[in-house]
């Protein structure tokens, strides 16, 4: 059942508001803007808290991921975040920024107006900071068997596809399971033990549609649960999100659309 | 005496901190004016319930419904309908797989809602202009 407030151990309560830093000339930096962050620190005995930053944008760079780079190697070192490539390639720095799941790197401060609001990922068990706990997410990625099943003996060589079948993973393959999608997507928070989730179900159809594969027949009947895959009800945040612009609930669609069309 | 166990992990916060899409606010609508229909049917029921019951009855029910109250009640009633039938429309076209891109999405999006508010409009100025 869709529980809409919070939990009492996750209200969040008013931080601390961190000193403005000095520029180059040792002065107040004069160029500074406003970042407002959720921090939860699983040693401590408190709620969850906004803490307020300010960042001086003549000694940063222009992304959200600088900024809080920033914040951590020069204000507050246990401010915790996950993060690896810095260029939306490793989906490790996906978070709520600014109302929106995106990826810290690829989203310009310049994008946003007003103080920048940092949340972790929606409706999942926080870590630390900007760390959810994504042990289900993956875990439901696994149950969809994201690999090539074949009953075929193995080709001497390699599997081959035509051109016009590879194109068909166009939009599907390049998912770097941020997570982004899944975690935006309201039917995700109130059902997210039962249904799979928008990035789950955008790979499940990517192996469903592989002209090589052979298990069609076993993944549709996998999916085939008013949870699994019939929870999404096409509220389209998952593609409003995607930071790779891809669209998960088309792929959503598309099953669907396989499921109706066996039956005859 | 400090804590040997872990703290409880919260849970990070959704709908209070998610900025509403035009999808997904139309989604909303659809489910609030989904169940308000059920209510409305009542109305509808009432009505012939009364027609059936005689001529007391139905003027009765007619007294209330022709009231600014019930007027009003009415009027929403218009627009839930309007609303939840585009909304219906507009889930057979994804059905089919079409128009599932960024610009065709919002657009339909859009429609529904003006649609519903534009239709609704028309059918109650033909009402209060009889």
């Amino acid at each position: 059942m869709a529980q809409f407030q919070l939990p009492k151990n996750s209200r969040l309560t008013e931080g601390k508001t961190w000193p403005k830093p000095q520029g180059a000339d040792g002065k107040l930096a004069n160029n500074l803007r406003e970042f407002r962050i959720y921090r939860w620190d699983p040693d401590g005995e408190s709620n969850p808290r906004i803490d307020t930053y300010f960042v001086d944008l003549d000694d940063c760079g222009p992304m959200v991921l600088d900024a809080i780079i920033w914040i951590k190697n020069k204000i507050d070192p246990t401010l915790t975040f996950r993060r690896s490539c810095r260029e939306g390639i490793c989906g490790s720095c996906a978070m709520n920024i600014d109302g929106a799941n995106t990826l810290a790197c690829t989203r310009g401060m310049e994008e946003i107006d007003g103080p920048v609001r940092i949340y972790p990922l929606p409706h999942m068990p926080v870590v630390k900071d900007l760390v959810p706990d994504l042990t289900r997410f993956y875990a439901q990625h696994a149950s969809i068997e994201p690999w090539l099943k074949t009953a075929t003996p193995a080709p001497e060589g390699e599997w081959k596809q035509a051109p016009v079948d590879r194109e068909k993973l166009d939009g599907l393959y390049e998912c770097i399971l941020c997570a982004c999608c899944s975690t935006s997507c309201p039917s995700y928070w109130w059902n997210g033990d039962r249904y799979l989730g928008p990035a789950a179900l955008l790979q499940a159809y990517r192996w469903l549609i592989d002209s090589r594969d052979e298990a069609t027949g076993e993944r549709l009947d996998n999916l085939e649960d008013p949870f699994r895959l019939y929870r999404c009800h096409t509220i389209m945040n998952c593609s409003n999100a995607c930071p790779k612009g891809l669209n998960p609930a088309k792929a959503i669609a598309e099953i669907k659309k396989m499921m109706v069309a066996r039956q005859f | 005496m400090p804590r040997t166990s872990p703290a409880q992990r919260p849970l990070s916060p959704h709908l209070q901190i998610y900025k509403p899409t035009i999808t997904m606010v139309m989604s909303i609508l659809h489910r609030v004016t989904g169940a308000a229909l059920f209510f409305g049917t009542l109305l509808v029921v009432a009505l012939l319930v009364a027609l059936a019951a005689g001529k007391d009855a139905y003027g009765t029910v007619q007294a209330i419904y022709g009231s600014w109250i019930g007027k009003l009640v009415l009027f929403g009633y218009t627009w839930a309908l309007f609303h939840h039938m585009l909304g219906g429309l507009r889930h057979l076209i994804w059905d089919t797989g079409a128009m599932f891109g960024r610009e065709a999405r919002m657009k339909l999006g859009w429609a529904t809602i003006i649609g519903s508010v534009g239709l609704t409009a028309l059918v109650w100025a033909m009402v209060l202009m009889r």
